[in-house]
């Protein structure tokens, strides 16, 4: 048979399983518990005017927090609220993952719910309500017998709306993370792998319009009092609860399963890769939690939601110890794993020997035709030139420190996702991104990197941390350890370009490549 | 000194209350708004065991009113209601509502049940089985002259009148002795309209009922009550035997009661000059 063999959608197909299960428990527990809270809600409200404008409007303040930062926040709140209890009653639970994501979407599905349960019973014809009263029901009769039936078309109506958003919604659960269709979106958004992109866009949509639809066909059923299509539509979902709670399609917990943590980018995924292959390699198992945002990360690493990632000086120097100034490679490298062991217990196992600094970069000919070179070229330029950076860049203390030291005052400045900024420049609609080092794209698209003559940046080593829990873990450090110092700026570049170029690679194969070249060198 | 007629007629009730309490009595029943409205303004009634009582008078004279109070879907400010002589301020109106029939102005069928089902909800209420419930359905369908297939029908499949004799049958169900009507008929064509008074007729008679009926046309209450109390402004103008009525001194109620003979007096010469 002549499948395109493209080896994206057998891989996309490889980890439907796992997504797809994960996906539709998250969304199904979700679902189920928004229903569990709106449902009765409503029914409180009924004869409550003050307490149904309450609960209306802040369900509607819900809905337009947007979904994604919505579900972020509920990550630090549960992280408080886990250590909390840890404290009071010794009980711990994880704040990554499956519990913020259901509450988050929970929340997010109660507004549909609640207005189309309190308009579909408010809007009853009073004088059937009347003759429920007048034939001698009682209140909950009324409400059971006569009432809510009439109003199931609604209310029905407003939980299919809500399935679908939860089942939309779900994908962006990944950040925080809770393995889900999102999974094929973000990774596939960082790595251009648009295979992967529309794979779990078309998967999310068929799964939610599946749901619609055996939602659909219960409600026709009970309207019709047809026994087969209610039966047809709870087999449905039975099998689709079943496919989310099987084993397997959950969470491998074995007793030494580790669990790798990745922001969201090409890099990360290539050495998710790389960890998980040198893990599997010493006999051990591991999961990824792919795509956590950076806020996330490290917060997950410390309460041990994962254990191992990799991280960049910089970062942790600047956002967490609060530094400004920048300092040579080795000094920062080591305060930096002294700072980690004595505040966090985290171990920082040692650099991966290539660095991924911010650096700004500008076209090759535009720069030689300005005559920029050096950060300090580029300030007196500023104001007629503008800049892009990812999502983080503008708000980190490097571009303050960059725009105090070299003046920098750009004609316009805009965030985007780092893979839209290629383009952007190389169309002509940006001057300056603010590109990474060891970004396979800088050489790709004809860019030069502006050195930071006054060294207003620190440096940004890849370091591998390990969670408190594993303070103590043997096997585990001597099983990444041939990784530590082994990888140069040029390689990594060279595999991060195999993941995000035309005829993409899966971050597997570019992880097996970069331990390929690793070997040779040895 | 009191009046001779009036002590007697105080002897009269006395000695009624003593033999039988009245089906239905009211006493110096009044219900106010807050908005200083008042609805009803003392009314006082007795409606006796197995009499068909029509209630007449204007929209806004209380009416309404009166009968809902009679299974406690409105509750007097002042005054006592007392059925077979029980207080039923007293009584719980769950139970209360369950063995009185009541018939809506807007009919009330429950859209999402058959036409069976809505007919035996009382006694489904009432927690008799599914067979039994199945079985009065079926008779009452027969007593309101409907057939027995339409047992499986939804009310929007019905015709006006269809509706309203299954709304009878509903009210009929849990056998009561008491059968509130308001304005049952209002809706309906004119043949419909008479051939449905005369089955209430016939059922009043054939069950033993205590029927009031509500109406603002006075035609149909001369034609199917024994007794007419006609209501204005929440108080009562005139109670009594429908010819009674007729030669009535009250300016209001002689004019409520010109109505029919009027349209008689019409019809009488529309015949006369197409018979010619």
């Amino acid at each position: 048979m002549s499948w395109p063999a493209d080896p994206r959608i057998a891989d996309a197909f490889a980890h439907l399983p796992d997504y797809f299960g994960n996906h539709v428990r998250v969304s199904l527990i979700a679902l189920a518990l928004g229903l569990a809270l709106s449902l009765p809600l409503a029914l409180l409200c009924l004869r409550r005017p003050v307490l149904r404008a309450a609960a209306l409007a802040v369900t509607s303040i819900v809905q337009t927090i947007p979904g994604l930062a919505l579900l972020a926040l509920f990550y630090p709140l549960l992280l408080a609220l886990a250590s909390l209890s840890e404290e009071l009653t010794g009980v711990s639970f994880s704040a990554l993952g499956l519990l913020p994501s259901v509450l988050a979407l929970a929340l997010y599905s109660m507004l549909p719910v609640l207005r189309n349960t309190i308009t579909g019973l408010g809007s009853i014809d009073p004088a059937v309500r009347e003759a429920a009263q007048g034939v001698g029901m009682t209140p909950r009769q009324s409400l059971t017998m006569v009432e809510l039936p009439l109003a199931m078309p609604v209310i029905m109506a407003g939980i299919r709306t809500a399935a679908v958003w939860v089942v939309g919604t779900a994908t962006l659960s990944t950040p925080i993370g809770q393995t889900s269709l999102g999974n094929y979106i973000f990774a596939g958004l960082q790595t251009q792998n648009w295979v992967s992109v529309l794979f779990g866009c078309v998967a999310a949509a068929l799964l939610a319009l599946a749901i619609d639809q055996l939602l659909a066909l219960m409600e026709s059923g009970a309207a019709k009092r047809s026994r087969g299509r209610i039966a047809a539509s709870a087999l449905g979902l039975l099998v689709l609860i079943a496919l989310a709670f099987a084993p397997g399609g959950g969470n491998a917990s074995g007793a030494k399963n580790y669990v790798i943590g990745t922001k969201p980018f090409a890099e990360q995924y290539v050495l998710a890769s790389l960890i998980g292959e040198r893990l599997a390699a010493s006999g051990m198992t591991a999961t990824v939690r792919e795509g956590l945002g950076s806020a996330v990360i490290f917060d997950a690493l410390v309460a041990g939601d994962i254990d191992v990632y990799v991280e960049y000086t910089g970062t942790i120097w600047a956002n967490q110890m609060k530094r400004n100034d920048a300092r040579p490679r080795e000094q920062v490298l080591a305060a930096v794993t002294r700072w980690l062991k004595d505040r966090y217990n985290v171990t920082v196992l040692g650099g991966l020997g290539f660095e991924n600094a911010y650096a700004l970069a500008m076209s090759k000919q535009r720069a030689d035709a300005l005559g920029i070179r050096t950060l300090s070229d580029l300030g007196p330029h500023s104001p007629d030139l503008s800049i892009a950076g990812d999502y983080e860049f503008f708000a980190r203390p490097e571009w303050q420190a960059l725009r105090a030291t070299y003046g920098l005052m750009f004609r316009r400045q805009q965030s985007m996702q780092s893979e839209f900024m290629y383009p952007a420049i190389e169309g002509g609609d940006v001057d300056i991104i603010a590109a990474y080092t060891s970004d396979g794209r800088v050489a790709q698209y004809g860019l030069t990197t502006l050195t930071d003559d006054r060294r207003a940046i620190p440096p940004y080593d890849a370091i591998v941390l390990i969670s408190p829990r594993r303070a103590g873990d043997v096997a585990l450090a001597a099983a990444l350890r041939p990784l530590i110092g082994k990888i140069d700026v040029a390689t990594m570049r060279e595999a991060n370009r195999r993941v995000g170029s035309e005829n993409a690679q899966t971050p597997q194969a570019a992880a097996a490549w970069l331990w390929e070249q690793m070997s040779k060198q040895r | 000194m009191p009046h001779p007629g009036l002590a007697n007629f105080r002897i009269a009730c006395y000695v009624r209350t003593m033999s039988a309490p009245a089906a239905i009595a009211f006493d110096d029943v009044a219900k106010g708004y807050a908005t200083g409205r008042r609805a009803l303004d003392g009314v006082t009634l007795d409606v006796h065991a197995g009499e068909f009582l029509a209630v007449v008078g204007p929209s806004g004279s209380g009416k309404t009113t009166l009968l809902r109070m009679v299974n406690r879907l409105s509750e007097p400010t002042r005054g006592v209601l007392r059925i077979n002589g029980e207080d039923i301020g007293k009584l719980d109106p769950i139970a209360l509502r369950r063995r009185i029939g009541y018939v809506f102005q807007g009919v009330g069928l429950f859209p999402h049940l058959t036409v069976a089902e809505n007919i035996a909800i009382t006694p489904k209420l009432l927690g008799w089985d599914g067979a039994r419930r199945r079985r009065r359905a079926l008779e009452l369908l027969e007593l309101v002259r409907l057939p027995a297939d339409y047992a499986a029908r939804y009310p929007d499949e019905l015709s006006g009148g269809e509706r309203q004799r299954v709304g009878l049958a509903r009210a009929l169900a849990a056998k009561p002795d008491i059968l509130l009507m308001d304005e049952p008929f209002s809706a309906l064509d004119s043949l419909t309209r008479e051939a449905l008074g005369e089955d209430c007729k016939r059922l009043h008679r054939e069950l033993g009922l205590t029927t009031v009926l509500i109406t603002h046309d006075m035609l149909e209450a001369v034609l199917l009550a024994d007794r007419i109390v006609v209501m204005r402004e929440g108080r009562i103008v005139a109670d009594g035997a429908p010819a009674a009525l007729m030669k009535h001194d009250d300016p209001f109620v002689a004019e409520l009661m010109q109505t029919p003979r009027r349209h008689a007096a019409q019809l009488r010469a529309f015949l006369a000059g197409n018979g010619s």
